[in-house]
């Protein structure tokens, strides 16, 4: 391997880091404040590229549809779970929510898919459709479940996750999809050649990752998000309704998958089910990370994008093994030094 | 004075086992009501009820309202703020972020109001507003936990045992901050194991035994009561 192949391999790795470090954050963020572990994480990468890609061909996406359905969903649980007639402002607002604006989407969508929009629109109109998909789906699975251990949890979470690849078929079809790459010109660095998109998922990650921790240690929303995950009867004690801080924190995952996604469409092929695999990644940081910290989980996340390059490169048949079976020593060595861990 | 709290019928229970039964009481504004009671009468679970912690059967009516049904949450935000037995302060946080937080609920203005009156109140927490709550030592953790339920600007705040395993001097700082609380109009609910100085301090007191009330009245008639001594101002009393 000479230094041109290295550090061709080097940028590979760092775009898959970053698109994992974005996953493992969420992953984090979303334990932290509602102590789910939430493997659909990334479906919503897929779904969200997926739609990128549709709409550039003038298509109407599927989840825009998909979207109605979740939010009739929660609709009717919403109105399922009334004990007494509620005030009109929160009808008004929930019914908006879950109603009234995935039907404007739809409809709306119908119409200006095939208007060959400029590429922003079609981004903006991405980010509203998957965005609230994030939410819809805490509400529908997960807020009926307050006060569940961590596996019953989990072990929904697993179920939406297959619910959510079986209504990716459905809405989206078996076909891979790539769309064009938002910024299509090269950089050359030294000896290296980024394409542009990269170096532009690269800088976005870097700006995404830098306005969260802005937005953690800076705003007050931040810290109350926090304030949640460090103790959530502190935060009802003090006026941060747990059942708000869940449905931010999966607002903010659900936009931080859904931009990934767009980042990487245009990159590589995506598929209903690809979200599985590069969520697993994701997902594999953040343990790694012991599920605790942001910076813990983005670094193994590089780490864990250039192993996986690497890999690629020698036994390319192997790279998914040896990429998880790296896994297995960090985490005994994890629980060797840190027994307590289970327990957070 | 005008009854802000009023419970009627509470009562709560933790499986098969009730922790609370038939309980009525009621909190004026600017006036102390303490709750007295052995270890394990039901005194930590009655509160966690009142401030929405826990399910209870009855009715909790505040300033005219009934809000049985509401939330932790929504109970702090129109006014009845409760200091926990366990503080649930947040430990990797600083005090200042804390004290921020305590006023959540309210506006920039008040928050930054707020948080002046409170280092008035407690000069120790401005020395340590930089601190991680969770380094803080127990009696300014107290401090902390008090301060940060007065950030919320509360019109009834009920405390849980706020003299917990402090000195005798800083119990003295306390009980004085409590009563001049009253004297701002805020109505307190106050549950303590030092009953010779929750009786000192409150206008009215309920005694509490096995989930239920068995006595109540003026606090000061109380201290006279020839059974209540014998029972709660006994030997624990008499050291303070
Ligand atoms: N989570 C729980 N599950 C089952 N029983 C409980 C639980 N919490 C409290 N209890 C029981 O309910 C009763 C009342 O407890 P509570 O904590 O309200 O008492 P307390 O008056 O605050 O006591 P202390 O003065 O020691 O703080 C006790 O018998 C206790 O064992
Ligand atoms: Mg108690």
């Amino acid at each position: 391997m000479d230094s041109t192949i290295a550090l061709f391999l080097v940028q590979d790795g760092l775009i898959n880091g970053a698109i994992y470090a974005l996953l493992a954050v969420c992953f984090v963020l979303l334990f932290a404040v509602t102590r789910i572990i939430f493997i659909p994480q990334g479906d919503f990468v897929a779904f969200a590229g997926l739609t990128l890609a549709a709409l550039e061909m003038g298509v109407a996406p599927g989840s825009a549809l998909l979207l109605v359905c979740l939010g009739v969903a929660c609709a009717l649980f919403d109105l399922a779970g009334l004990r007494n007639w509620p005030p009109a402002g929160w009808l008004l607002r929930r019914l908006g929510a879950y109603l009234a604006l995935p039907l404007v989407l739809w409809l709306g969508v119908r119409d200006l898919a095939p208007m060959d929009l400029p590429v922003w629109a079609d981004i903006c109109l991405t980010l509203v459709i998957v965005v609230p998909m994030g939410p819809f789906t805490y509400r529908l699975a997960f807020e009926p479940m307050r006060n569940a251990s961590i596996l019953a949890l989990l072990i929904t979470s697993v179920g939406v996750h297959l619910v959510m690849m079986g209504l990716g078929l459905l809405f989206f079809g078996a076909e891979g999809y790539r769309s064009t790459p938002i910024w299509g010109g090269t950089i050359l660095l030294g000896p290296m050649m980024i394409q542009g998109q990269s170096a532009l998922l690269m800088v976005c990650t870097l700006v995404i990752l830098g306005l969260l921790w802005c937005f953690f240690t800076r705003t007050l929303a931040g810290k109350a998000l926090q304030a949640a995950a460090v103790s959530a009867r502190g935060a009802e004690l003090v006026g941060i309704s747990v059942e708000t801080a869940g449905r931010r924190a999966f607002v903010l995952a659900g936009l931080i998958a859904a931009i990934a996604g767009i980042l990487i469409a245009p990159i590589t092929t995506l598929y209903y089910d690809s979200g599985f695999l590069i969520g697993l990644k994701g997902f594999v940081a953040a343990i790694v990370a012991g599920f605790a910290s942001f910076p813990g989980a983005v670094f193994s996340a590089i780490v864990l994008g250039i192993i996986e390059a690497f890999a690629a490169f020698w036994a390319s048949a192997f790279k998914e093994v040896i990429v998880f079976g790296l896994v297995l020593p960090i985490l005994l060595w994890r629980s060797l030094t840190n027994p307590h861990d289970e327990e957070h | 004075m005008t009854v802000l709290l009023s419970v009627e019928d509470a009562a709560v229970s933790y499986g098969a086992v009730e922790a609370v039964r038939g309980v009525a009481l009621q909190v004026a504004s600017g006036s102390v009501a303490t709750i007295i009671g052995a270890n394990g009468a039901g005194k930590t679970s009655l509160l966690s009820a009142l401030g929405g912690l826990l399910p209870m059967r009855g009715r909790v009516i505040y300033d005219g309202h009934d809000i049985t049904r509401l939330g932790t949450a929504d109970r702090v935000a129109a006014g009845l703020a409760l200091v926990t037995e366990s503080r649930d302060l947040f430990g990797t946080m600083t005090v200042e972020d804390n004290l921020r937080l305590g006023a959540y609920t309210r506006t920039r203005a008040e928050a930054a109001q707020g948080i002046e009156e409170v280092f008035g109140r407690f000069p120790k927490l401005k020395e340590r507003r930089t601190q991680l709550a969770g380094t803080l030592s127990g009696g300014e953790r107290q401090m902390l936990a008090t301060g940060r339920a007065l950030m919320s600007r509360p019109s009834v705040l009920m405390l849980d045992e706020p003299s917990l395993g402090l000195a005798p001097l800083i119990v003295r700082d306390i009980f004085h901050i409590i009563t001049e609380l009253r004297n701002d109009g805020i109505g307190v609910l106050l549950v303590e194991q030092n009953a010779r100085a929750a009786l000192q301090t409150a206008d009215h007191a309920y005694v509490m035994e096995l989930g239920r009330f068995v006595m109540q009245g003026a606090a000061a008639e109380m201290m006279h009561d020839q059974r209540l001594v014998e029972t709660y101002l006994g030997i624990s009393g008499a050291g303070n």
